[in-house]
């Protein structure tokens, strides 16, 4: 990537390598979005409709782990993936796979948490119903999730949200190599160590810009969705 | 909803994919070198042509040279490619690496501000050190066990100062990057010790400039070496070494030679292929 | 799969209902036939809600056994209830329909055809794609009827459907019911309304402060109360 031009004219340009950088970055925490979803959604659902002795500790334990640093998560995610370490046969380390795993372990709970306290709000609401129709176990997690999916929606930003803008985890997993596993926060950060402040500052707000328009598109198909669903 | 969000996963993977290279097949290696390398933009320039020659990708993780050869000890890189050569040695001797080689050299600088508050500008570098020591100046030290941390290190050990003991708070350890470093320094004005290719391609000097340079003391050797597949099957060898002979032949050395910031060099070939 | 077994006669047999000290159903002996529907009558606080509760099988007793048909244990297959606020699914109308077939066990290929009969049952035709949390009370009201009918209940359970409705959407309510009870269906209904009670009752239950008072047919309830605390409530006054 050329220093001399900011990182508008790259937009603008065309900028293969920014794209690359843009595409990776979406690519890497859309994914671990969605299989997080795939993970913390059936959690927080069961979490929140089931009662079990050491309950309360599980929720205040998933609460808590919104808070998980991601460089932690990230040296714990080195540590497993390196070549010395119990899953290094897989090669998985400094690949866009390594952040993806990262990521999603970093906002599974991010999305659970919310999940299991939404569902658990609207189990009070639907219980009576949801039993005299005979619901199963399973019947009611996916009813609760589906009814509940305007709420969820937050979650699921909230975790794109730090997915995207994290560079601990991704960085000490993916490596920041130049054209694999360079996102849009490693190469801001890259740029500010080169001392090219105004670059990395715009690659900065390219990247906000980026979180906005994928929020008000998220925004958008709600209000879609609500008119058409209620 | 459910088929729309298949489609939306498949595309997700599919992106991936894409984005990262096959297995066992592709033509590449990981390479752990140091921040100086790459703050330079010595790799940026390099690689192209080395890929150009051999079809090779090379992956380069920038760590400091501390962390580097620690990467390589776990096995996560191909080749180590660092500048800290009792470092190196010691890698060397605990059967990590194959072979050591020299590839080229440059030198360490000490940046301070323009104004020289601690009147160092021009001397030899011991007795900047121990004038800075002396007043007290601000001073920034990597603090990463990098090469350039373990070359400032000596030289205050050859200044016949003890650091550990008398750092005081105008000593500033990061542990970070050099680049890190000089912008911690540009913003406190204090001094830094630098090597000279990121100096010179460092964007953000504020108030800073050279204070010393050129004294024999300050000399920065980068040194190559195969991690060893001995000790990590996984290495790959053929590719690794093409690499580490590439940097150290006439065609190496001239595209080292090559790299140029506003018609200043920044690294100087030296690799004479006997190696330890 | 339907049970092939009738959940009628559903009999109480000594049930009392605690919470904490405070009793709420009080030793109730009483026994619901097929045939007309049975209104559960009674001032606020008199325990209408947690007797149709208790039949549905929601919730258990405190002491003495319900049985359905004879049996102690009868899963809520062939019975249904509606209750006062029904909670809507955030999904149109049809699809809450959809949704309660699936949950009864209606085979794929058949639910389209029973959503549009429910649909046409209940008076709601022109509003299957209608966000259901968008409907008027009435029409909620008539769409948690559809839900229920989808179940094909022997009974169907109501606790005060029409409390919170203007006359012309408790009319629509009550159509439904006096039709499904035509249908075959053992309708109990729970309400304070004397004149609904008039109109749709085959016999009464009436209670007082969770005890039965008066169990008989409809007719005589209002000509001829057995109790003092009936003719009260028969009068307006407030029983207390």
């Amino acid at each position: 990537m050329s220093d001399q031009f900011s990182a508008w004219q790259l937009i603008l340009n065309g900028d293969p390598a920014l794209y690359a950088i843009v595409r990776l970055s979406l690519a890497v925490s859309l994914s671990a979005v969605a299989l997080a979803a795939l993970i913390g959604m059936p959690l927080g659902a069961l979490l929140g409709l089931t009662r079990f002795p050491g309950r309360s500790v599980l929720v205040v334990l998933l609460n808590a782990l919104m808070g998980l640093p991601p460089v932690v998560v990230g040296l714990a995610v080195y540590l497993l993936l390196s070549r010395s370490g119990p899953l290094g046969a897989f090669g998985i380390l400094f690949t866009p796979l390594a952040m993806v795993i990262a990521q999603t372990i970093l906002i599974v709970p991010i999305i659970a948490a919310p999940t299991r306290q939404t569902v658990e709000d609207l189990w009070v609401e639907y219980r009576d119903e949801l039993t005299a129709m005979d619901v199963s176990p399973v019947g009611r997690m996916t009813t609760l999730l589906w009814d509940a999916r305007y709420s969820l929606l937050t979650a699921l930003l909230a975790g794109f949200g730090r997915a995207a803008a994290e560079v601990g985890a991704v960085m000490i997993v993916g490596g920041n190599i130049d054209g694999f596993t360079r996102t849009m926060t490693t190469a801001v950060a890259l740029e500010t160590s080169k001392g090219n402040l105004p670059l990395a500052m715009g690659l900065g707000l390219v990247l906000v810009a980026i979180v906005l328009a994928i929020n008000a598109a998220a925004w958008g198909t709600r209000v879609w969705s609500e008119r058409q669903a209620g | 909803m459910s088929r729309f969000s298949s489609l939306a996963l498949a595309v997700l993977v599919g992106a991936l994919i894409h984005s990262a290279p096959a297995g066992a097949q592709d033509r590449s290696i990981v390479v752990a070198s140091t921040t100086s390398t790459q703050d330079s933009g010595l790799f940026g320039y390099l690689l192209p042509i080395f890929k150009a020659r051999t079809g090779i990708e090379v992956k380069v993780i920038a760590q400091g040279t501390g962390q580097a050869l620690d990467t390589a000890r776990r096995g996560d890189a191909d080749v180590v490619f660092v500048h800290a050569k009792a470092q190196e040695e010691k890698f060397l001797a605990e059967g990590f690496g194959v072979k050591r080689f020299d590839v080229m050299y440059n030198d360490f600088v000490l940046i301070g501000p323009n104004s020289d508050p601690a009147g160092v500008k021009g001397r030899d570098i011991e007795t900047a050190l121990k004038t800075i020591q002396a007043k007290a100046a601000p001073f920034v030290s990597r603090g990463d066990r990098s090469g350039t941390h373990s070359a400032e290190l000596a030289l205050w050990k050859q200044a016949g100062i003890d650091i550990a003991a008398s750092k005081g708070p105008w000593y500033r350890e990061i542990g970070q990057g050099m680049g890190a470093a000089l912008n911690t320094a540009a913003a406190m004005n204090g001094y830094v010790l630098s090597d000279r290719g990121t100096w010179i391609s460092f964007k953000n000097r504020g108030d800073l400039a050279i204070v010393v340079e050129g004294d024999k003391r300050l000399f920065n050797q980068y040194g190559v070496m195969l991690v060893n597949p001995a000790k990590y099957p996984s290495v790959k060898k053929e590719l690794g070494q093409t690499f580490v002979d590439w940097l150290i032949s006439p065609e190496g050395q001239a595209a080292i030679a090559g790299y140029k910031i506003d018609g200043q060099q920044l690294f100087f070939p030296d690799a004479d292929k006997k190696g330890t | 799969m339907r049970a092939p077994a009738s959940d009628l006669p559903l009999v109480l047999d000594g049930v009392s209902l605690q919470a904490g000290s405070t009793t709420i159903l009080d030793r109730l002996n009483l026994k619901i036939s097929p045939g007309a529907p049975t209104l559960i009558v009674g001032p606020n606080g008199a325990g209408k809600t947690r007797l149709l509760r208790l039949c549905m099988g929601l919730d258990a007793p405190s002491a003495g056994r319900i049985t359905w048909g004879g049996r102690a244990n009868s899963a809520m297959t062939r019975r249904a209830i509606l209750f006062q606020r029904p909670v809507m699914l955030r999904r149109t109308a049809a699809a809450n329909i959809a949704y309660a077939l699936a949950q009864a066990g209606t085979p794929r290929h058949e639910r389209a055809g029973r959503v549009a009969a429910l649909l046409e049952r209940v008076g709601l035709s022109g509003l299957a794609q209608r966000p259901a949390r968008r409907l008027s009370g009435g029409e909620q009201q008539r769409l948690a009827l559809a839900r229920a009918l989808a179940r094909d209940p022997e009974i169907l359970l109501l606790d005060e459907p029409t409390a919170n409705l203007d006359p012309a959407a408790t009319r629509g309510v009550e159509e439904i019911v006096l039709s499904a009870a035509r249908s075959g269906i053992k309708i109990v209904m729970a309400s304070h309304d004397l004149g609904q009670v008039r109109r749709l009752a085959g016999d009464v239950i009436f209670l007082v402060r969770g005890a039965l008072r008066e169990q008989e047919k409809a007719q005589d309830f209002f000509d001829h109360p057995a109790t003092p605390e009936a003719a009260a409530f028969l009068r307006g006054d407030l029983v207390i």
